[in-house]
């Protein structure tokens, strides 16, 4: 009887750990296939989403005027952070913004293209106005304090770093996340878009596409 | 059979000692400051096993190889390599987005139409110059020149 019983109970036990054993299994199995489903490197920028990217800066534009966000409202915005040393991914992107705004033809005039320095203290208001001149006409370039520009992009989630290198210009190199932004009219983040990944007729297309929308809404 | 192959080999060896690298399709961007760097792309392809071992032109002070390196945190950074190795058979490509030569300390700005000589130094090759050809700041490529 107290055998029994006893058995009872150990079987009692055995079951609970087995469901114990079974509970955890599931949990390991769905955590691996979770990872396995998920790509381990997915661009940082797109975890977030709308919420996290904040159209918020006090900068200075390549003319010297003083200038905020609702500076451009009512007007889409593409928006790329880079600087005037570097000597590749950003006059491609800035290139590249400038065949979308020369495709977006008679409605250029609704998208401002604007380029953040991330290296203010060799962009300034003159190094910037020679050098977004030579892209397009209609290429705004914003420059600020170290204080405005780390505001600014931190606002923006765009990540940037020097790096101390004594065979570069001025002994230090840039690094930063080569996102184009795309903010609606009214200030708020819509997308983002890298050079690459599409040819300008796309990013061209989109974007007229969204104009379209706003005017049938 | 031992003939046939040493016979092989005699015809074999022969194309290794003339190993050569092709360059191909040399251009720059053009440059819109003068103080700041430029950058020049082209494709090699050499029949054996070389390296890219320097790159020199009389309009730059200094010419470095750039890999451009996006990582997990999807931040975009050159690498500046000492050397760059080339497999037999293989091209290497340099192309706007992915890998350029940094011209550092220009003489003076790069104007579009213009062009400039360039050194390449490889370990088997030797030295082999090409003329860089300056298209638009626009330009993706000689092709693909708008």
């Amino acid at each position: 009887m107290n055998t029994t019983s006893n058995s009872d109970g150990l079987r009692h036990i055995r079951r609970l750990l087995w469901a114990a054993v079974a509970g955890s299994a599931l949990a390991f199995g769905g955590a691996a296939l979770w990872r396995a489903f998920t790509p381990p490197d997915l661009p940082a920028p797109y975890v977030t989403g709308e919420a996290a990217i904040v159209n918020a800066y006090t900068l200075t534009d390549h003319a010297g005027r003083s200038v905020t966000p609702e500076t451009y409202e009512g007007r889409w915005q593409l928006v790329f952070f880079g600087f005037t040393f570097c000597p590749d991914i950003c006059p491609t992107t800035l290139a590249y913004m400038a065949s979308v705004t020369d495709i977006l033809g008679p409605q250029a005039d609704r998208v401002a293209p604007i380029f953040v320095t991330v290296d203010p203290a060799r962009d300034t208001v003159d190094v910037l106005a020679e050098y977004v001149a030579a892209f397009h006409p209609q290429l705004i370039g914003l420059t600020g304090t170290e204080a405005q520009i780390a505001e600014a992009a931190d606002n923006f989630r765009v990540w940037y770093e020097r790096s101390e290198d004594a065979a570069a210009p001025d002994g230090y190199l840039m690094a930063h996340s080569g996102y184009i932004y795309l903010m609606r009219p009214d200030g708020g983040f819509d997308s983002v878009y890298r050079e690459g990944d599409q040819p300008p007729e796309a990013l061209a297309e989109e974007i007229l596409m969204r104009i379209e929308r706003d005017e049938r809404t | 059979m031992k003939l046939f192959l040493t016979a092989a080999c005699i015809a074999a060896f022969p194309a290794a000692a003339l190993a050569e690298v092709v360059i191909s399709d040399p251009w720059a961007r053009a440059s819109i400051l003068a103080s700041r760097p430029g950058a020049a792309y082209l494709a090699l392809r050499s029949d054996a096993h070389d390296r890219l071992l320097s790159a020199t032109t009389p309009v730059a002070d200094r010419v470095m190889i750039h890999a451009s390196e996006t990582g997990a945190d999807a931040v975009t950074r050159m690498i500046h390599l000492d050397a760059l190795d080339l497999e037999a058979g293989q091209a290497v490509r340099f192309d706007p987005g992915g890998m350029h030569l940094m011209l550092m300390g220009l003489a003076g700005k790069l104007d579009e139409g213009a062009s400039f000589p360039l050194t390449l130094t490889f370990e088997r090759a030797g030295a082999i110059t090409v003329e860089v050809s300056v298209l638009g700041v626009a330009a993706t490529g000689p092709e693909g020149e708008p």
